[in-house]
């Protein structure tokens, strides 16, 4: 379990994030929402050891963020961000392979290969193993990391709980991506005993996959809980300042604006 | 494993070639040495050192030290090449681009023009130490003035910018130097600058030998940390890099690698840049493979430079540095049309 007691971020006198005080649970997956400027990527970033909080502390289990190292933290969770770019040509394989590159010293175990091949299979990138990651598509590439920091949390680690961190890794992907990447972190969810936290931009993904969702509004947590709790008219209104429409079917709730 | 295998055979490969070239550079030369004469010389060396015949010595005190340094040096220049490269993210970089080269030529200089002036005493070891010291203190100026004042980091683009000011500054000061030098002297600042290795000997053989072995065992260390380093640096820390340790330690493996040869043989350029290219189109990027066959590609290619050097005008001798040039330039720029590669 992730917890953040009131979590502080300031850059000189301007405040970015403001007395945050939350947890994140093994099983859900949690999505971050919230208008351009909110904090979303500064929370992440905080929770991820990134960068380190003006006040407030985050606990990842019982220990406190700031003591763990960072090969010991890379044990434990892994960040997936937008549009990464290689410098050097590189096979699929290779790339995924880094993800292990916390667990062992200098030449991957056999354990390590497994965890490889089967976070390959999981995103269906196994027939693109000897490919030149270059060469990919953007769908590919970014279905080849989420295999690499699948592989990195793949086998669980004793005293602590594992933890993906996603900062808005789908935002340059088509809808059909956008929902297979969904599918696939909750089919992740029910096998593994990990946390999800994702920062996402459309609010309607929110409301269809995530089981806790976070609104942020200018730094502070304006509203969190179940999508239904969350996705309220009047939330929506002070966050983004657009008049929402709901439309509800008997799955999910749909969401337009005026 | 197939890759593997892949691996070692290309080494095995090299290894070969390097082995068959610095037997041919060895052979070759102002006077041809054959393996007869190779052979007895080296029994000669511990049994009956007193009686070698001249060609015999030309072997054993000339020859042999200068195409061992050849091999080190390149090792160190192309190992510096592949380090940088992948410490920048940039496949365009060369070893000498933290200001360490321009240092060490700005030393040489200044030990040649003093030294016309004052007529200090000066022993073998004067011109290394000056120029390596210039090559140190160079790049301290790179690293000191690249830190960020508010945060205190260096990030990897400030460095290089910062190592193209003070490689403009040290080579302004070079020509200076060369400039105000009477001409025996000026015309050894030029010489060095464009490298040579006829000042080799045993001594030096074994101080760039043991610099190159150790800084090479150490960076195989840290091949993993430059694999990760490959998808970005936010990312590279994400998998447990410690970027601001990886960061000092290859910076003064360079550093040191890069100096000392420097010290010995003058600045030689462009075999830094072009060996981890080469072997990058033959066999992918991964690090680990770089570094090591970096080091017999690049002792492969300025052996062959060398006996370019002491061939083409003989017996008089070309600067090593042009030859590397004329060579290398061609090269990179066919390699820069392949645009696939680089982007």
């Amino acid at each position: 379990m992730i917890q953040t007691q009131q979590l502080s971020y300031a850059i000189g006198n301007k405040t970015i994030l403001e007395d945050v005080s939350i947890s994140f649970q093994p099983g859900k997956l949690h999505l971050i929402i919230g208008p351009n400027g909110a904090g979303k990527s500064t929370l992440v970033k905080l929770i991820s050891g990134q960068i380190i909080a003006s006040k407030g502390t985050i606990h990842y289990d019982s220990k406190i963020l700031k003591t763990l190292s960072i090969t010991e933290l890379a044990k434990i969770r892994a960040v997936l961000s937008q549009n990464i770019e290689l410098a050097f040509p590189l096979k699929v394989a290779e790339v995924v392979m880094m993800g292990r590159y916390p667990h062992f010293t200098s030449k991957p175990k056999a354990k390590d290969e497994q965890a490889c091949q089967e976070a390959m299979e999981f995103f269906d990138v196994s027939n693109l193993a000897h490919r030149d990651y270059m060469t990919l598509s953007g769908g590919e590439k970014q279905r080849v990391h989420f295999a690499r920091v699948t592989a990195q949390i793949w086998y669980p680690i004793e005293n602590y709980c594992r933890h993906l961190i996603l900062d808005e890794p789908l935002t340059f992907l088509d809808v059909h991506y956008q929902f297979h990447f969904m599918h696939k972190l909750i089919e992740l969810l029910k096998q593994k005993d990990i946390i999800v936290i994702g920062v996402v931009h459309d609010l309607n993904l929110a409301a269809k996959f995530a089981n806790q969702i976070l609104l942020l509004h200018q730094g502070k947590v304006l509203a969190n809980g179940s999508p239904n709790d969350v996705l309220t008219k009047q939330n929506i209104k002070k966050a983004y300042q657009l008049e929402p429409v709901f439309y509800k079917t008997e799955k999910t709730t749909y969401l337009f604006f005026e | 494993m197939k890759q593997n295998n892949n691996y070692k055979s290309l080494f095995l490969i090299l290894l070969v070639i390097l082995f068959a070239i610095l037997i041919i550079s060895i052979r070759y030369g102002a006077v041809s040495i054959s393996l007869e004469e190779m052979g007895s010389s080296i029994q000669k060396q511990f049994y009956a050192s007193d009686q070698m015949t001249l060609v015999e010595r030309i072997f054993m005190e000339i020859r042999l030290p200068r195409a061992i340094l050849c091999v080190f040096v390149g090792a160190s220049l192309a190992v510096g090449g592949t380090l940088l490269q992948a410490l920048f993210r940039n496949p365009i970089v060369e070893p000498g681009l933290v200001g360490t080269s321009c240092g060490a030529a700005f030393g040489a200089a200044l030990y040649f023009a003093l030294g016309a002036t004052f007529h200090f005493k000066t022993g073998q070891w004067t011109l290394p130490i000056a120029a390596c010291l210039g090559a140190f203190v160079s790049t301290a100026l790179v690293f000191l003035l690249s830190q960020s004042r508010q945060t205190g980091k260096s990030s990897i683009v400030s460095l290089l910018l910062t190592g193209i000011a003070i490689n403009a500054l040290f080579l302004s000061g070079v020509g200076f130097l060369s400039y105000i030098a009477r001409d025996p002297q000026a015309r050894s600042i030029v010489f060095w600058n464009l490298g040579t290795l006829s000042g080799a000997n045993w001594a030096s053989v074994g101080i760039v030998g043991f610099s190159t072995s150790v800084c090479v065992i150490i960076a195989l260390r840290y091949a993993k940390h430059l694999n990760a380093l490959m998808i970005g640096e936010e990312e590279a820390q994400f998998i447990g890099v410690d970027l601001k340790r990886l960061k000092w330690i290859i910076l003064s493996i360079n550093v040191i690698m890069v100096a000392v040869a420097t010290a010995f043989v003058g600045v030689i350029s462009f075999v830094g840049l072009i060996v981890p290219h080469v072997l990058r189109i033959l066999k992918g990027s991964d690090n680990r493979f770089l570094i090591i066959n970096s080091a017999v590609l690049g002792g492969i290619l300025l052996c062959l430079a060398d006996l370019l050097s002491r061939m083409l005008l003989r017996p008089a001798e070309l600067p090593i540095g042009i030859v590397t040039s004329v060579v290398g330039v061609p090269i990179f720029i066919f390699l820069l049309q392949k645009k696939n590669y680089f982007f």
